[in-house]
């Protein structure tokens, strides 16, 4: 039977005392960009970053953990899934209330 | 309004100092994430896409200006600038840390503020018409009562762990401007034929993922049974309610099981226990609560009506502010002005935190500091003297907070979405944006007239889809968004469920079909009187479907 390519995974998680978006980075830091975390290439990585990520949560420095597709991109991961995309470049809107103020003035 | 007592003070300050040890036990990792879930969230915390959420209650979207100054403070001290108004009339926070939340809640309950029951299979907050107390086909003001349940639902032990959520809404006009017919429990307050007060009590509406209009199982409940009532409303609720399938636990769920009759039989089985026990409600505590939200005492301001009129004659926009944004009140020198939330393509609901400050400044200069959300996502000032309109205007003009669309098909309901929401398919927001910035031109929202579109990005139903005239439902099909359109609903006295046209739509492809309905719409209608929903309820779904998808949509 012919198996499913594999993808390239990275771990994601939310900080648990702000609650921001992070990822794991290669030295088993969380960090706040997708750009830096570690790419898991092949099974044993993914066996490893799920690892990171439950002890990560067992010792209450991040919560909801999760394993992601991502592609592979000159700049950078890119989750396959929008949802994710999301999470890693923030909201897809201009929300800085100055943005609000000075749509509405033009309007 | 309502003022705390010292119980009221006592009790949520209990409540804000628990929270804060819990929140510090959680830090330290003395207690688990599992453990701590379900406290975070019956202090109206969650965990959104990029951050925590913090909701918070405004009881029958009633608020005064210190109040609207303290959302402003928070969301400038412990969030990015700007909070989100929502649908329940509420206010949502989207940035601030789990470690500032009980610094957060604790500067709410200086202000009579908390954000308890804003989440949880409990009583959630009572929502209330945003012109209660001012508008002039009003029977009494609906809000003595909603204070009434609020008291009296607020951590009530029975009712802290239903089956699933459960939402009040009362109104008090022949109008419905509540939506009490898509609520667990809809109220609305008349008198009977000797001037009595009391309830018509509609059950087990509801929209989410079953859309279910709400059935009338009272015509008039008298004023003191109400908590005994709707405690045996409850006590049924809560017994058979399905607790197997979340999907299934909403009261509406159990009626279209079990059938309207039945229920009802058992409800009032119950209520023959409850009905002259401890909970029939003593005329004087009636009264008491009454007192708080005693009508406001307004001075003739008679030189309004020929200022108003040569102001309209100098500022067409002036003028158009007015026609769409300021309604009649009962007192006729004065207005209930809509501040719309709906800037031309912003985010329908939010507002800066200087936003907030100047609605509260205008509302203690000229609106007898009183504010209202709106289920629709926008604030009110239910008593503006006609003659404070034009300084208000221009006020508001300079905050941008003046755009006249108020009922127009740029005042866009849209709910958080895939932008920020954990639940969410699909985005919400951008999908308004790019509405309002097509039909954002003034003469062409005048022509097409009242049009009410909601949004959801995702089943849950939080942008109301299903009661939009126009409704769009964000759903994820084979990992892209994708955009159902329905036709038809409506949220009023004469509540309807919007009926989907056809297959989905692309992200780019959704404005033109709104324009392609709008312009079928207005090809069909008799004349510029007929609105979009009597027009679509004369001739139907088929006329629009062809215009979407072809005639030979019609054979399928």
């Amino acid at each position: 039977m012919k198996t499913a390519p594999f993808k390239t995974k990275v771990l994601t998680a939310n900080r648990l005392s702000d609650g921001i978006s992070v990822w794991l980075g290669a030295h088993g830091e969380w960090v706040v960009s997708i750009k830096d975390a570690f790419l898991a290439r092949h099974e044993d990585a993914v066996t490893a970053i799920e690892t990171a990520g439950k002890q990560a949560l067992a010792d209450n420095r991040v919560v909801d953990v999760n394993v992601i597709d991502v592609e592979e991109t000159s700049a950078g991961p890119r989750p396959f899934r929008l949802r994710e995309r999301i999470r890693a470049e923030g909201p897809s809107i201009d929300y800085a209330p100055v943005a609000t103020a000075r749509v509405s003035q033009a309007a | 309004m309502y003022r705390y007592d010292e119980f009221d003070h006592g009790f949520v300050a209990q409540r804000v100092s628990q929270f804060r040890d819990q929140v510090a036990r959680r830090l330290t990792g003395e207690i688990s994430e599992d453990a701590f879930k379900p406290l975070r969230l019956m202090n109206g915390v969650y965990l959104q896409l990029h951050a925590y959420m913090l909701r918070v209650a405004i009881p029958y979207g009633t608020l005064n200006s210190r109040q609207m100054r303290k959302l402003a403070h928070i969301a400038r001290t412990y969030d990015r600038g700007y909070g989100h108004f929502t649908t329940r009339q509420n206010i949502q926070y989207n940035w601030p840390a789990l470690s500032d939340m009980p610094a957060i809640l604790e500067e709410l309950a200086e202000v009579e503020m908390h954000a308890i029951q804003t989440s949880g299979n409990c009583i959630r907050n009572v929502t209330a018409d945003h012109f209660a107390g001012a508008a002039a086909d009003e029977v009494a003001d609906p809000r003595p009562y909603a204070e009434i349940l609020r008291q009296w639902s607020s951590v009530h032990p029975e009712f802290s762990f239903l089956p699933r959520k459960f939402k009040i809404a009362v109104t008090a006009s022949e109008r419905d401007r509540a939506a009490i017919q898509v609520h667990d429990i809809g109220l609305q307050l008349k008198k009977d034929g000797e001037g009595g007060l009391g309830f018509a009590v509609w059950i087990a509406g509801g929209q989410g993922r079953t859309p279910i209009l709400a059935k009338k199982i009272k015509d008039f409940l008298p004023e003191e049974d109400l908590l005994s009532y709707t405690t045996a409303i409850m006590r049924v609720y809560n017994l058979h309610g399905r607790r197997d399938n979340k999907y299934k636990a909403r009261i509406k769920i159990l009626v279209h099981e079990t059938g309207v009759e039945q229920l009802t039989s058992e409800i009032d089985a119950e209520w023959a226990h409850l009905k002259d026990g401890e909970l029939k409600l003593p005329a004087a505590d009636i009264a008491a609560i009454n007192a708080y939200f005693a009508p406001r005492e307004l001075d003739a301001r008679a030189e309004g009506w020929k200022e108003l009129a040569a102001w309209k004659k100098s500022d067409p926009g002036f003028a158009t502010w007015v026609g769409r944004n300021v309604a009649p009140h009962r007192h006729p020198d004065y207005g209930m002005v809509t501040i719309s939330l709906k800037p031309i393509g912003g985010i329908p609901g939010d507002a800066s935190a200087d936003q907030m400050d100047a609605v509260a400044k205008l509302a203690l200069e000229f609106g007898h500091d009183e504010i209202r959300v709106t289920h629709e996502q926008n604030l009110v000032l239910p008593h503006v003297a006609l003659a404070d309109l034009e300084p208000l205007y221009r006020a508001l003009l300079a905050e941008g907070l003046a755009t006249a669309n108020a009922g127009l098909i740029t005042d866009i309901i849209a709910c958080p979405g895939l932008d920020y929401c954990a639940l969410a398919n699909a985005r919400s927001i951008p999908v308004a944006q790019e509405i309002s910035n097509r039909f954002g031109d003034p003469a062409r929202q005048a022509e097409i007239g009242d049009l009410k579109i909601k949004i959801s990005g995702c089943i849950n139903a939080c942008g109301h889809h299903h009661v939009g005239h126009i409704g769009i439902l964000g759903v994820e099909k084979k990992g892209a968004e994708l955009y159902q359109i329905s036709l038809g609903g409506s949220g009023d006295e004469n509540a309807s469920i919007g009926q989907i046209t056809g297959p989905g739509f692309e992200p780019d492809q959704v404005t033109d079909a709104i324009e392609t309905i709008v312009e079928t719409y207005l090809s069909q209608r008799t004349d510029a009187d007929e609105t979009f929903i009597a027009c679509y309820r004369r001739i139907g779904a088929d006329p629009f479907k062809a215009a979407l998808y072809g005639s030979e949509s019609q054979a399928a």
